[in-house]
C-alpha cells in the first residue's frame, strides 16, 4: 500500500531480489557462455594475417559479457522492473509532455518497409518514406503557421542549434554581423547552451510580475547587435505571454529573428500558431507533443518550421515533391541536396525517420479537431489540477503566478519549506512512495522551490484527483513528522543516492584489472 | 473526447466548476486576437486506428527494403541481423516510456543499462570514459570538434577525406560560429595521405579527424597517423565502425584521444537513417568536457549499490551558456539496443562475427574484381566494405541490377568524383556466399551491357 511508511529495516516493502541490488551483466559473465551462434563461414577461408595484418588487429578481444540468452533476457527484464514508466503511472514532469504513447505507432514503425529501409535507397524505391516525410512536413507547417519545414534535427536542442545557425546564415547573407542572442531568465538550459555553441553571446531578459517577458527590459536590450530572441510561449512557467505581438514587433524592429522553442506546443495546437504570433523559426519536439516515446532519454526528433525569408538556408537534404501529380502524372518525392545557400547537414542521412512515422501516425489519428481538442484538454487538465492543488495545498504550495495557466503550471514550495520544514525535493521523493512520478523540480530557476507540473491531456480526472490527494497527504504527514518526507523514498528499489560522491570519485564503467587506453 | 483522452461531459462540467470558469475557451483568454487561429487546422479529420494502420502500411509497402531485394548498401548504416531479444526488451513499457532518469530511485534499470553500455563502448574503443550516447555518428564527430575547441581554443580543423561525407559536413555546419577553418586531407591509394596530414599539422590545429575503417572501407594505420597529431598538440579524433572494433586495433591502443562513431550497426534497425545513436569515448583528461549524460555508480542511503546521472556540472541544465554541449534528449533506447546486441554477441561472438565478415568480404571483393570492367579502387585491408570502380556509368549499372532485385551498393561519384564510377559494396552476415555469387553474376551482366561497345570489342 503506497503511502505507508516503511523503514529501511523492516524489509517488507522491498522484494529480497531488489534488496541485494542487481549485479551488472559483466558480473554475471562466465568464460565460455554465449548466446550467439555465428552463421557458417561458407567461403574459402584465407589466413587472417593475409587479409588483415596483425599490427592492424586488436591485441585482446573487447571484454564483453559472456552470458547465455536466458540470462540476458532475465537480466534486462529485471532491470526494467527497476524503472518507473509512463505506461505504469502518472508522470507529470513539467516541460516534458509525458502523454500516452500509442502502441499502434510501434507496430507501424516496425513494418519492414520502414524498419529495414536503407537510408541510401534510391528515392525512386523509397517513395512511401519520402511521401510520409513530405506529408509530415506539410502538417507541421500548418500547425506552426509557417510555410517551410525541415525534419532534419535530431531533438529539441538540435533544432535550436539549427535555428540559431539559420539566423546566423540569414544575417550574414545580409552582410550583418550580429553577436548577441536574447533569452529570458525562464529559458530552458538548452537555449543559452545552444547560443554559446553557435558562437553568440547570451543576453538575459527579465520576467515581469505576471510571469511574462519584461518588455521594458527587452526594449532596452534589443539593438543592432541582437541576432535573435529565443522564446517559448506559453513559457516555462506555463503562462501565455499576452504581449507576444508587441514583443515580436520590438524584435523585428531591430532586424533580429524571433525563435520559438516548441517544447510547449502541446498547449496551443489548433488554437494559436507561432507563425501567427510573429515567430520566424520554430522547433518541434516530436517526442513531446507528437507521442514519440522518450525511451529513457531519447530518441526524439526536432523538426523546424521557418518563414520564407529563412527557407533558403534550411539544412539539406530537403524532402520535395516534384511534378505534383498534374496531368495525370504520379507525383514524385525526392531528396533535394542542391541547396546552395543551405547551412548544410547537422547529422547523417535524412533525420530520425522512425520518429517521423510515429508522429505522422499520431497526426493522422487525431486530425485537425483531435489535435485542437488535445491541446484544449491539456489546458483543462492543467487548470483543474492547479485548482485542486490550490484547494488542498494552497497554504503550503501556492501557484507561483495566480493566473490561468496553459498546459502546465508552477507551484512554489517556499512556504512549505518554511512552515513544514520539507523541501520540494523531499516532496518529490515522497511522491515516489505514493506511486507517482514527481513533477519537474527546481525549474524554472526564478521560482523558489519550484515544482513544474504538466499533467497532459491523456490523464483522467480520477488520476488528477488522486495526485492532488497524494500531495495533500504528504503535506499532512509532514505537519506531523517532517522526517518521513526527508527520508523518502522507502518503497523504491533503492533509496536516495549519494550524488556528491558519484561526482567526486566517478565510477563510470565496470572496473577491469588492466587499464584502458594506457 | 478523442481516442487518447478521457474527459466525459460530466467530468468537463465538474472540472470547469472547480476551476471557476464557464468554458474551456475562457482558459485561452491570454491569447491575443491576432495570434488566434480562427479556423480549424487545414488537416484531414481524425481516423480510426485501423484506418491509420492500413494507410501507413500501404505507404510502407511502397518502399523497397532490405527484405525486398538483395542489398549490399552500407556507407554508414548496415543491414546486420538484430536478435529478437532486442525488440522484446526495448518495446517493454519500462524501457520505452520513461523520460531521462531525473529521479534515480525509480530509474535504476535505465541507469544501470547506461553504465553497462558505457563499459562496452570503453572496451570496444580502448578508451577509459564514454558517455551514454549522442544523436548519431556525424553529429558525434561535430561534438568532438566542440570538445576540442573548448579544450585548446585553436582555430583549424584537419579532416581526412576518409571521414564520412555526412560527418565532414556536420562538422562544417556545426562549427559555423566558432571562428574555425577546415582543411581536408586527400586519400592516397585508399588511405589518408599520411604525409599530407603530417604537413598540415601546426600549433594552430585544434583537432584532427580520421575514420576507421575509412569511407572507402580501407583500414587505416592509426598508429602512423597519430604521431604527427600528438606532436602538434591537437586533439586526435577517430570515427569508428563499432562492429569493426571487434577485430581492429583500438583507438586507445593507437593513442587517439577521442573515438566517436555511428552506433547503428549495433542492434539498431536501418529505419531509413534513424533513430540510431552516436557513441563518444575519450581519454580521462577530456572527461569534464564530454557532451551529454554520463551514468555513474554510487550508494544509496542504506548503503546499497545504485547508479545516477553524474558530472552534471558539464550540462546545459546546470551550466547553461557555459555547458560543454547543448544536448539534452539523446538516444538512450538506441544505446540500450546496442548493449543488448553486444551482450548477445558476447566476447567470443563479436570476434567470430568479425572474422566471418572479413572472410566473406574478401570473397566478395575477389569475385567482383574478377568481372571484366570492374577494378578495385584500392588494395588496402578491409573488414566488411570495399570500393570498386566500374567501367560504365555507375547509375545505369545500378539501375540494371535493381531490375534484377539486386542492390550492389552506394554510388561514390557524387561524394568522390575523383574516383570516377565508384561503388561502395558492404557485406554483412546476412549476405551468404550464394548472395555474393548472385551479386557477381548480376553485376557482371549489367557492367557488360553498359560498357561502351568500343571497349567491349
Ligand atoms: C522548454 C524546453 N526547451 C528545450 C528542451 C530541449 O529539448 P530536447 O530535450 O529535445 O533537446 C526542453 C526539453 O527538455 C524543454 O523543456
Amino acid at each position: 500500500m503506497p503511502g505507508v511508511m516503511a523503514t529501511a529495516a523492516d524489509g517488507l516493502s522491498r522484494a529480497p531480489l531488489q534488496d541485494e541490488g542487481v549485479r551488472t551483466i559483466y558480473e554475471k559473465s562466465q568464460p565460455g557462455r554465449r548466446a550467439f551462434v555465428a552463421p557458417p563461414i561458407d567461403v574459402p577461408v584465407r589466413p587472417l594475417d593475409e587479409l588483415l595484418p596483425a599490427r592492424l588487429r586488436r591485441i585482446e578481444p573487447a571484454r564483453l559479457p559472456e552470458v547465455s540468452e536466458p540470462e540476458i533476457v532475465r537480466h534486462y527484464v529485471r532491470l526494467s522492473k527497476r524503472n518507473f514508466d509512463l505506461d505504469s503511472g502518472f508522470y507529470p514532469l513539467g516541460s516534458c509532455t509525458m502523454k500516452h504513447n500509442p502502441r499502434l505507432h510501434e507496430r507501424i514503425a516496425a513494418l519492414p518497409g520502414n524498419a529495414r529501409l536503407h537510408p541510401l535507397q534510391d528515392p525512386r524505391r523509397a517513395q512511401g518514406a519520402l511521401e510520409l516525410m513530405w506529408r509530415l512536413q506539410a502538417a507541421l507547417s500548418e500547425i506552426a503557421g509557417l510555410p517551410h519545414v525541415s525534419l532534419h534535427p535530431s531533438a529539441g536542442s538540435h533544432g535550436e542549434l539549427a535555428g540559431v545557425l539559420l539566423t546566423r546564415a540569414y544575417h550574414e547573407d545580409r552582410g550583418e554581423e550580429r553577436t548577441r542572442i536574447l533569452t529570458p531568465d525562464t529559458a530552458h538550459g538548452t537555449n543559452p547552451a545552444t547560443v554559446a555553441m553557435a558562437g553568440y553571446e547570451v543576453v538575459k531578459v527579465g520576467t515581469n510580475e505576471y510571469g511574462g517577458v519584461d518588455v521594458e527590459d527587452l526594449r532596452a536590450k534589443a539593438d543592432q547587435r541582437t541576432a535573435c530572441l529565443m522564446l517559448t510561449n506559453p513559457n516555462t512557467l506555463g503562462l501565455f505571454d499576452p504581449r507576444i505581438e508587441e514583443i515580436a514587433e520590438i524584435v523585428h524592429g531591430v532586424g533580429a529573428t524571433l525563435y520559438y522553442d516548441g517544447a510547449n506546443l502541446n498547449a496551443i495546437m489548433g488554437k494559436s500558431r507561432p507563425g501567427d504570433m510573429g515567430f520566424d523559426i520554430v522547433h518541434f519536439n516530436l517526442h513531446k507533443s507528437f507521442t514519440q516515446p522518450h525511451g529513457g532519454g531519447g530518441p526524439g526528433a526536432g523538426p523546424i518550421a521557418v518563414s520564407s525569408e529563412i527557407e533558403p538556408y534550411l539544412p539539406r537534404p530537403q524532402v520535395v515533391r516534384r511534378c505534383a501529380g498534374a496531368d495525370g502524372q504520379e507525383p514524385f518525392f525526392d531528396l533535394d541536396d542542391d541547396r546552395p545557400r543551405s547551412i548544410g547537414r547537422l547529422r547523417g542521412f535524412q533525420g530520425n525517420y522512425g520518429v517521423f512515422v510515429r508522429s505522422y501516425a499520431y497526426i493522422l489519428s487525431l486530425g485537425a479537431d483531435g489535435l485542437q481538442s488535445a491541446s484544449e484538454t491539456a489546458v483543462l487538465n492543467a487548470n483543474y489540477l492547479m485548482a485542486r492543488l490550490t484547494e488542498v495545498a494552497g497554504d503550503y504550495l501556492p501557484p507561483a503566478y495566480e493566473r490561468t495557466c496553459m498546459h502546465e503550471f508552477v507551484l512554489s514550495g517556499g512556504s512549505m519549506r518554511r512552515q513544514l520544514g520539507i523541501r520540494t525535493l523531499d516532496l518529490a521523493k515522497r511522491l515516489l512512495d505514493f506511486g507517482f512520478h514527481p513533477p519537474t523540480v527546481y525549474f524554472p530557476l526564478l521560482v523558489d522551490e519550484a515544482l513544474l507540473i504538466e499533467p497532459t491531456e491523456t490523464e483522467s480526472k480520477e488520476t488528477l484527483d488522486a495526485f492532488a490527494e497524494a500531495i495533500a497527504s504528504i503535506l499532512r504527514e509532514a505537519g506531523e513528522d517532517p522526517e518521513i518526507a526527508r527520508g523518502a523514498p522507502y518503497t523504491t528499489p533503492v533509496r536516495r543516492l549519494d550524488e556528491a560522491s558519484a561526482a567526486k570519485r566517478p565510477v563510470l564503467r565496470q572496473p577491469r584489472a588492466t587499464p584502458l587506453g594506457a | 473526447m478523442t481516442r487518447y483522452t478521457a474527459v466525459t461531459d460530466s467530468d468537463l462540467r465538474e472540472m470547469l466548476a472547480t476551476i471557476g470558469v464557464g468554458s474551456v475557451e475562457e482558459l485561452f483568454a491570454d491569447v491575443p486576437g491576432g495570434s488566434r487561429l480562427k479556423r480549424p487546422l487545414d488537416l484531414p479529420p481524425g481516423k480510426s486506428e485501423q484506418e491509420v494502420y492500413e494507410q501507413l502500411r500501404a505507404l510502407a509497402a511502397r518502399n523497397v527494403s532490405s527484405e525486398d531485394e538483395l542489398s549490399f548498401l552500407g556507407a554508414g548504416m548496415y543491414d546486420h541481423y538484430v536478435p529478437a531479444l532486442v525488440e522484446a526488451i526495448t518495446t517493454r513499457s519500462e524501457f520505452l516510456t520513461p523520460y531521462t532518469p531525473y529521479q534515480p530511485e525509480v530509474s535504476q534499470g535505465n541507469l544501470q543499462a547506461m553504465f553497462e553500455y558505457q563499459t562496452a563502448i570503453c572496451e570496444l574503443t580502448g578508451l577509459p570514459v564514454a558517455n551514454a550516447s549522442v544523436y548519431d555518428g556525424p553529429s558525434a564527430l561535430a561534438s568532438a570538434g566542440y570538445l576540442a575547441k573548448l579544450h585548446n581554443g585553436r582555430s583549424r580543423f584537419v579532416v581526412s577525406r576518409g571521414v564520412h561525407p555526412h560527418a565532414r559536413e556536420a562538422l562544417r555546419t556545426t562549427s559555423a560560429g566558432w571562428g574555425t577553418t577546415i582543411d581536408e586531407i586527400d586519400l592516397h591509394n585508399g588511405l589518408t595521405d599520411a604525409r599530407a596530414l603530417a604537413e598540415a599539422m601546426g600549433d594552430d590545429v585544434c583537432a584532427v579527424f580520421v575514420a576507421q575503417p575509412n569511407f572507402l572501407g580501407a583500414v587505416e594505420d592509426l598508429d602512423e597517423l597519430v604521431a604527427p597529431i600528438k606532436q602538434s598538440g591537437a586533439v586526435a579524433v577517430v570515427s569508428c565502425d563499432p562492429i569493426a572494433l571487434g577485430i581492429l586495433r583500438t583507438p586507445g591502443e593507437s593513442g587517439f584521444d577521442v573515438a566517436v562513431g555511428e552506433g547503428q550497426p549495433l542492434g539498431n534497425r536501418l529505419d531509413f537513417g534513424g533513430p540510431s545513436f552516436g557513441f563518444f569515448a575519450a581519454r580521462e583528461e577530456y572527461l569534464r568536457r564530454m557532451p551529454g549524460r554520463i551514468a555513474g555508480e554510487t550508494r544509496d542511503a542504506d548503503g546499497r549499490r545504485g547508479f545516477v546521472l553524474t558530472l552534471q556540472t558539464r550540462e546545459q541544465h546546470i551550466r547553461r551558456e557555459k555547458a560543454t554541449h547543448n544536448i539534452c534528449t539523446a538516444q538512450a533506447l538506441n544505446a540500450l539496443s546496442a548493449m543488448l546486441h553486444l551482450s548477445w554477441l558476447g566476447q567470443q561472438g563479436l570476434v567470430e562475427l568479425c572474422e566471418l565478415l572479413v572472410q566473406r568480404t574478401a570473397y566478395a571483393r575477389e569475385q567482383l574484381a574478377a568481372i571484366p570492367g570492374v577494378t578495385l579502387v584500392h588494395q588496402q585491408p578491409v573488414v566488411r566494405e570495399f570500393a570498386i570502380r566500374v567501367d560504365a556509368p555507375v547509375e545505369r549499372v545500378l539501375e540494371r541490377c535493381a531490375a534484377e532485385g539486386v542492390n550492389p551498393g552506394y554510388a561514390l561519384n557524387r561524394d568522390y568524383p575523383e574516383l570516377g564510377e565508384g561503388l561502395l559494396v558492404a557485406v554483412t552476415e546476412r549476405r551468404s556466399r550464394a548472395d555474393i555469387d548472385r551479386l557477381a553474376e548480376v553485376l557482371s551482366v549489367a557492367v557488360a551491357a553498359e560498357r561502351a561497345p568500343a571497349e567491349v570489342a
